[in-house]
């Protein structure tokens, strides 16, 4: 396979390489350069990466159908040695510095050198009077190079290295104005959340491993074959259900989505970026790029499509209640994200990845625009502090509301094409996934009209201050914001007929497992088609109901709402609940567990140990003053005691030692005489 | 054998003391030539290491550059070096560490310098003894040599708890390894030798059951208060925090590499029965000690020892992977000892740009540095990253191999364990946002000068291995591959052979039983 690629195909590794020599030279000599100098830099480093990623998608079209594939392996990366497969057998772990080119990573780097050149160009005119302009185009190239390397790696590890990288120029891009502490507090809380799901999809590579003996993915299909893996064996649910679980904190699923929406602390063009087109479809990405292990297990399936709906309905339901026109978005990006995992989880891959790529266009545009009203608004983001802008930035206007009617699934713009091909499929699967589905289309229509409603027509409800500052924003933003919007409208047109599906066919066919989707029905296509999209005119009726005739009606539900609507408005207390079990309870247990270091431990064991070393000594000291050392005294003492009679008659009088002499002679004598006596 | 194959070890041991000696006949006075003298002998000594990187053999069996020389007769203990994979990486950390920490205390020391720098450059003699040391008797004498120039550069060039933390960290490591003093004898009664390499070469077991046993937790105490591993940490704060900034930089770097090194040299493979009868006490230890490490760090006040305890922390898994006794789980265990030293050694040269220009290592006393300080954000950011196991840094590879290797044998632990890499962003990450986020609210912070070519040069060296490991660690996992392999094979000789295969264990035995016994000299009677 390596043999001979044509060059770009060859060069896959170079795409990611561009946008890092980018930011490594922001990062060395950024500072010294002008802002047009920094931007153009930057903006053509990805300028490169997209006609490399255009050159290899072309080179990728020109092979044989079923054989699309460009493997590019350019050094042994962890080569960690030797362990022990669960099956018993010994093989080697090894993670390499490789690259891989299939249909799916195809249309993933148009997408993301394609909408990211556009929001890198946006940026030149966004961010153009913002202080550390430099530092911010270094932090968006790094995030380009991480990305690329997600999309591009040939095994899970080097995946998760992009994986990892992203998050990570999430954090300093979130918290890019690190003065606000609103800002950095986000950017914390993106990173920390996200690790909680690194660490599933860690044990997850773990368990792939050690199940399959390899980690590359042009490897695991054939491994699951060759490991007789059955359908629903449990490990396999075990890695897939893992996988989802850090699908869940990278592409804000429940329960980790509470990060995304704080993340709109960061610069507009970021949550573009980040958390629309590119870093949030991640999961999605990786759910899909391992559907061979998913497929395998029914389970794993239910719960990524569960969850999907689950968070699809949950989320828009506090998009419909939102007043920051970004918050707006960011739950409809988490909602909207909700539906790819609902088409990936009913076998319906190729419909997450086409709506991940519809996505990209309209809500990256959504957030520009969103943007460029800011921008013109001089920073108001309260959408109750707007309206009647309509007039005001017509450019801005026209291709929001294409953008608008993409996301609310009306024909025949790109939204309505992937929505409603995940739809069907959901259909076929179970008409409840559908209802719920369903039910979140109307709904999206409903809070994106009512975003639009509320912002560009009606009253108007600015400032006098902001008033006469209001601009349309420079074209090196109005450009962006066009192409985008030609693409929301055509972006769809490439499903028809089933031609985006037959392309990436090879990836997300199953790997010799029946499909799952096969027991099911056919579903009333035509039917399901004219449902959703009636519903969403209904969605769009109601908002304009609300928002511009009977603007009274509006109030009048919030109050009879009452309670719920508090609820709601409150996101359901999700954030303050997290923030009560794990958040408040992990500091209480750092605290309590410092005091047990520093009292118990060492309090009690070492300093304890060393006070009883002192008390031991003192006693010691006691026992050596008084008992050793006084018994001694009391030797001399008594030694003292018995020679005081015989001390008194050594006085020094030389006549009283005569006497004594004397008296002991005579004594002597006397005594001898008497034994002499005696012995006769 | 070339000349300078068996006397390698010798020069490379012995610059720094020749350094030390130098300086003697110096003036006190003269405090610029001692800088120079202490800086020129702490190059020289990582200069003379150099050639190791060219001359050592990957996949040797046995120890190399071996110098073996009578010292006490009477006691047939002998002046034995000699150095396989594990411990050329520690002695390449040690001389590389060391030329850094002396370079980075160049205007952070201005009282004694003459004493300073002896000491430092002793204590450098003292520590690389330790990991060339193949003699019992020599290993004994440099690991409790080398506590003396410790003790003095925090009792005297310590902040204001200096006293107690020193005489703390004195005592407390000298209690560990009076014990370990036990064991060395009751080893040279067994078998009449301190040769160490003979003891390993062996190919059979060296000692029974039982006294595996007594030897295991004779050796234990002194590693495990060095490492340092739950509940044995309580002395490495207080050091730290009052170390100067140089000598926390070595004590995180190398110090707490014996601990590690001594398992893996004695305690694991000597006594396999031992270390398997008492491995659960270890695994656990470890993991509470990377959990309980990590969560204590939350609620530190001082950035310092918020350090010391991420250390007790990321030590966890090196004794994790050191116990799971996979070939994954020791050779990321081994790399992840590299890190530390690499990471925590900048983090601690980071606080001590800080402690410098503010003489305060109070998080409360800092904020929005990021300000007036902009290079030094970017410095510290990477080395955050670094330390809390971002991909293409250092710390990941070996994070991710530890807890690969620890999932093998029980998929818990690896799970355990990844709560601290969980944390281990929380707290840093939390760290970093409260010292260099948010607006310069202390007026002492707004003026605070950038990093100088110093700091530059200090803290940037480690950067640059934190890439080099953490994008093409393959040399490392090579150097490693052998020494590992002969520590796993103790344990299960045909680990590297299929389990169900009906082959002959291929090149696994000959890794032991090669070293012919007979090539080491019979040891005499002692009688």
């Amino acid at each position: 396979m390596n043999a001979v690629l044509p060059f770009f195909l060859d060069h896959i590794w170079l795409i990611p390489m561009f946008p890092l020599a980018g930011a490594a030279l922001m990062f060395f000599i950024g500072r010294r350069l002008s802002n047009a100098a920094a931007s153009a830099i930057c903006v053509g480093s990805v300028g490169v990466s997209f006609v490399f990623a255009l050159g290899a998608f072309f080179q990728l079209l020109g092979m044989p159908e079923g054989q699309r594939v460009a493997e590019k392996i350019l050094f042994e990366w962890v080569p960690a040695g030797p362990y022990h497969m669960t099956s018993g057998s010994v093989t080697s772990f090894v993670a390499d510095w490789g690259f891989l080119l299939d249909p799916l990573s195809a249309v993933m780097i148009l997408v993301v050198t394609g909408v990211g050149l556009l929001i890198h160009i946006y940026s030149t005119g966004y961010m153009a009077n913002e202080g550390g302009f430099y530092r911010f185009f270094g932090y968006l190239n790094l995030f380009m190079f991480s990305m690329l390397m997600l999309v591009l790696a040939n095994n899970l590890l080097l995946l998760f290295v992009g994986w990892e990288g992203v998050g990570t120029c999430s954090y300093l891009l979130i918290g890019f104005w690190f003065k606000k502490k609103a800002a950095s507090d986000a950017g914390k809380k993106a990173f920390i959340v996200n690790r909680v799901g690194d660490a599933g999809f860690l044990l997850g590579i773990f368990l792939t491993s050690a199940l399959l003996g390899t980690i590359r993915f042009t490897e695991i299909g054939p491994a699951l074959v060759t490991a007789h893996i059955a359908i629903g064996a449990p490990l396999i649910t075990a890695i897939a259900l893992l996988f989802f679980w850090g699908a869940t904190g990278k592409s804000a699923q429940i329960p980790l989505y509470v990060w995304l929406p704080d993340a709109m602390e960061g610069p507009t063009p970021v949550s573009a970026l980040i958390h629309a087109a590119t870093m949030v479809t991640a999961g999605v990405y990786m759910v899909t790029r391992s559907n061979a292990i998913f497929q395998l297990s029914p389970l794993a399936m239910s719960v990524v499509a569960i969850v999907g709906a689950a968070t699809a309905i949950f989320a828009a339901s506090i998009g419909v209640v939102q007043n920051d026109i970004k918050k707006v978005l960011a739950y409809s990006t988490i909602s909207q994200l909700g539906y790819m995992f609902l088409g990936c989880g009913v076998g319906a891959f190729t419909a997450g990845i086409f709506h991940l790529m519809t996505h990209a266009f309209f809500k990256g545009l959504l957030f520009l625009a969103a943007g460029s009203v800011i921008h013109a608004m001089s920073g108001e983001q309260d959408m109750t502090k707007m309206g009647a802008l309509a007039k005001k930035i017509p450019t801005t206007y026209r291709t929001m509301l294409v953008a608008t009617l993409a996301i609310a699934g009306i024909p025949p713009l790109a939204g309505f094409f992937s929505k409603d091909e995940i739809l069907e499929k959901a259909f076929e699967r179970s008409p409840a996934l559908w209802v719920v589905g369903w039910i979140t289309a109307g709904m999206t229509a409903f809070y994106m009209f009512r975003l639009l409603f509320m912002t560009f027509h009606g009253e108007s409800h600015v400032d006098h201050d902001v008033e006469h500052h209001i601009h349309e924003s420079p074209s090196a933003m109005t450009i962006p914001l066009t192409i985008l919007a030609v693409l929301s409208i055509i972006g769809g047109w490439i499903g028809i007929g089933g031609r985006f599906e037959k392309f990436l066919e090879p990836v997300t066919a199953s790997m010799g497992a029946p499909e799952i989707a096969a027991e099911a029905g056919k579903a009333p296509a035509l039917l399901l088609m004219a449902a959703s999209v009636l519903l969403a005119l209904g969605g769009i009726w109601l908002a304009w109901m609300l928002y511009i005739k009977r603007t009274d009606l509006a109030a009048a539900v919030r109050r009879n709402a009452g309670a719920l609507y508090d609820l709601v408005a409150h996101k359901y207390y999700i954030d303050e609940i997290y923030d009560a079990m794990f958040l408040n309870r992990s500091k209480d247990l750092g605290s309590s567990l410092g005091m047990f270091d520093a009292k118990i431990i060492d309090g009690l064991g070492v300093n304890g140990a060393a006070w009883l070393t002192r008390a031991i000594s003192l006693v010691s000291m006691w026992w050596d003053t008084w008992i050793v050392d006084g018994s001694v005294r009391l030797g001399a003492f008594l030694v003292e005691l018995a020679s005081f009679p015989i001390r008194l008659i050594q006085d020094g009088e030389m006549q009283e030692y005569m006497l004594i002499i004397v008296i002991g002679l005579i004594g002597f004598l006397g005594y001898t005489v008497y034994l002499l006596h005696w012995m006769r | 054998m070339l000349f300078s194959d068996s006397h390698i070890l010798s020069t490379i041991l012995f610059t720094p003391l020749v350094g030390a000696i130098l300086m003697l006949f110096i003036p006190r006075t003269n405090a610029n030539a001692h800088r120079l003298m202490g800086n020129l002998f702490g190059l020289l000594g990582l200069a003379v290491s150099l050639p190791l990187l060219w001359r050592f053999k990957f996949g040797a069996p046995d120890f190399q550059f071996q110098q073996r020389l009578d010292w006490i007769p009477s006691i047939n203990a002998h002046y034995f070096l000699g150095i396989d994979g594990i411990s050329f990486l520690m002695v390449m950390l040690t001389t590389v560490l060391g030329a850094i920490a002396i370079l980075s205390s160049w205007s952070a020391i201005h009282k004694r310098e003459k004493e300073y720098y002896i000491l430092l450059l002793l204590l450098q003699t003292g520590m690389l003894g330790v990991f060339m040391s193949l003699d019992f008797v020599l290993f004994y004498v440099f690991w409790e040599v080398m506590l003396v120039p410790m003790y003095f550069l925090i009792g005297v060039w310590g902040s204001e708890r200096r006293l107690y933390a020193a005489i703390k960290f004195f005592l407390y490591t000298l209690a560990g390894s009076v014990v370990m003093l036990l064991a060395i004898l009751m080893i040279y009664f067994k078998v009449n030798t301190f040769d160490i390499r003979e003891i390993l070469m062996s190919p059979h077991a060296m000692f029974a059951r039982d006294l595996q046993n007594w030897l295991f937790w004779g050796f234990f105490f002194a590693f495990a208060i060095k490492v340092p591993m739950f509940p044995f940490h309580t002395w490495l704060p207080d050091a730290h925090t009052e170390a100067p900034t140089a000598g926390s930089v070595i004590l995180a770097g190398v110090l707490l590499k014996m601990g590690t090194y001594g398992f893996l040299r004695f305690s694991v493979p000597m006594f396999p029965d031992a270390t398997m009868k008492f491995r659960w006490i270890m695994i656990t230890l470890s993991l509470i000690g990377i959990i309980y490490g990590a969560l204590v760090c939350m609620m530190q006040k001082d950035m310092k020892k918020l350090i010391a305890y991420s250390s007790v922390s990321h030590m966890g898994f090196c004794t994790l992977g050191i116990f799971a006794l996979t070939p994954l789980g020791l050779s990321g265990s081994i790399i992840q000892q590299v890190n530390h030293g690499i990471s925590t050694g900048a983090l601690f040269l980071i606080v001590g740009v800080l402690y410098e220009r503010r003489h305060t290592r109070l998080i409360s006393e800092f904020g929005g540095l990021a300000t007036p300080m902009p290079n030094f954000a970017a410095v510290y950011l990477i080395v955050t990253l670094s330390s809390l196991g971002m991909p293409l840094l250092n710390g990941f590879i070996g994070e991710f191999t530890i807890l690969r290797g620890a999932f093998e044998v029980r998929w818990q632990w690896a799970a355990w364990g990844v709560i601290g890499v969980v944390l281990g962003a929380a707290y840093l990450l939390w760290l970093y946002q409260r010292v260099m986020f948010g607006n310069v609210t202390n007026p002492a912070n707004e003026q605070l000068p950038d990093l100088n070519w110093r700091e530059w040069t200090t803290i940037g060296t480690l950067i640059l291995f934190a890439f080099w490991i953490g994008i093409y660690p393959k040399p490392l996992f090579d150097v490693l591959d052998k020494p590992v392999q002969q520590i796993v094979m103790r344990y299960d000789p045909s680990y590297y052979a299929p389990r169900n295969a009906t082959l002959p264990l291929l090149d696994a035995a000959p890794a032991m039983a090669s070293a012919p016994a007979a090539a080491t000299p019979a040891p005499p009677e002692t009688k």
